[in-house]
């Protein structure tokens, strides 16, 4: 049984992409066949990310097309025999996806035994976005802990509860989780930011995960390198018990609180 | 934290200002959520044969569509000025 699953926001610039790629690496690493798809058509961004960009040769617009097979597109991740990536088209624009077309793609990922199919939506609520949503079994919903991004967000979970085939066929909807991203701990406590709490409270649904703000996203995304795969930083850590709760285990939330800077830190930096 | 951000002045806790301005505009949007498209311009148009009459404010006029069972109920309410000029609250 394939799952989809579409992580998708809103608001751009929130780490839908780099989530996405995190996500879709920290099933694989637990042994799940996993296809990370690209819906931002024109807007390529996912192969950088997870530093495929070279090996592009077909993407998601030929395959809909019948320009080329799906096996063909597929780009398998040098790191797990189990990961492929399906770039957006960064010539054509978002009119280029169909529901048909994508429903076709999917199909067939299902029918080639993925577990998982990642479905990474662009921003905004155009076709594109509609279209990553539109099959999904869960979503996650990717949030800053700051107005706009909030605020798109509550809209989102709107869509995914009318605008989705699971919604029109009544048997349940789609399971929708929150995925707070640049969290600050520091700034919480000063009270300039809010809280895990206020967020939950405002949008009502559980939070699968809180990213705290961390360097390592910068330079895993310079790298090309999932951060998941940077078990150093606070960042990456954090994703892997994303995913392990999206696999069902009970996991406290980590990282929720400001370092307190010693002495020795504040004069060696932490 | 040094001694002079003791004496900087900042607005205190403005996440607790983001939570209660968000609380609002949320609750209201899903309110209009499924509601039909033509509310905004009804309310626009509204908003304008009253202004022929009286001196209202934009937020004066509040649309809403519920249901009650198996029927919807289109609410209007209209916020008259006070005497004095003030800020219309938007709430009757």
């Amino acid at each position: 049984m394939t799952e989809f699953i579409v992580v998708t926001s809103g608001k751009g610039g929130v780490g839908k992409t780099t989530s996405s790629a995190s996500l879709a690496v920290g099933l694989a690493r637990r042994g799940k066949k996993v296809a990370v798809i690209d819906f931002d058509v024109g807007l390529r961004n996912l192969d950088l990310i997870m530093g495929c960009e070279r090996r592009v040769v077909y993407d998601f617009v030929n395959v809909i097309h019948g320009e080329c097979t799906l096996k063909q597109a597929l780009i398998k991740d040098k790191r797990f025999d189990s990961l492929y990536v399906l770039a957006a088209s960064q010539t054509r624009d978002k009119e280029a996806l169909t529901r048909d077309g994508v429903e076709r793609v999917l199909k067939e990922l299902a029918d080639e035994g993925f577990d998982y199919v990642i479905c990474d939506s662009p921003a905004g609520i155009e076709k594109g976005a509609a279209l990553a949503m539109y099959f999904a079994d869960r979503a996650v919903v990717v949030v800053n802990p700051e107005v706009s991004s909030v605020r798109d967000s509550d809209r989102i979970l709107g869509l995914l509860s009318s605008k989705t085939r699971r919604a029109e066929l009544g048997n349940g909807g789609v399971e929708q989780h929150l995925l707070l991203t640049r969290y600050n701990p520091a700034r919480v406590e000063a009270g300039d930011m809010m809280s895990i709490k206020d967020v939950q409270e405002i949008l009502g649904i559980e939070v699968l995960g809180v990213i705290p703000e961390s360097e390592g996203v910068l330079a895993a995304s310079n790298a090309g390198v999932p951060v998941i795969l940077d078990d150093q930083s606070y960042a990456g850590q954090a994703y892997d018990d994303a995913v392990a709760r999206l696999l069902g285990e009970q996991r406290s939330m980590r990282f929720l609180d400001a370092q307190k800077k010693g002495l020795f830190a504040r004069i060696f930096g932490s | 934290m040094g001694i002079l951000d003791f004496f900087k002045t900042r607005p205190k806790n403005t996440a607790s200002v983001a939570k209660e301005r968000l609380r609002i505009i949320v609750a209201q949007e899903r309110a209009q959520r499924g509601s039909p498209d033509y509310l905004p311009l009804l309310r626009r148009e509204l908003l304008e044969v009253i202004k022929k009459y009286v001196n209202v404010d934009p937020d004066a006029v509040l649309i809403n569509v519920e249901r009650e069972g198996d029927q919807e109920v289109l609410e209007l309410s209209v916020t008259l000025p006070d005497k004095a000029p003030d800020f219309a609250t938007g709430q009757v």
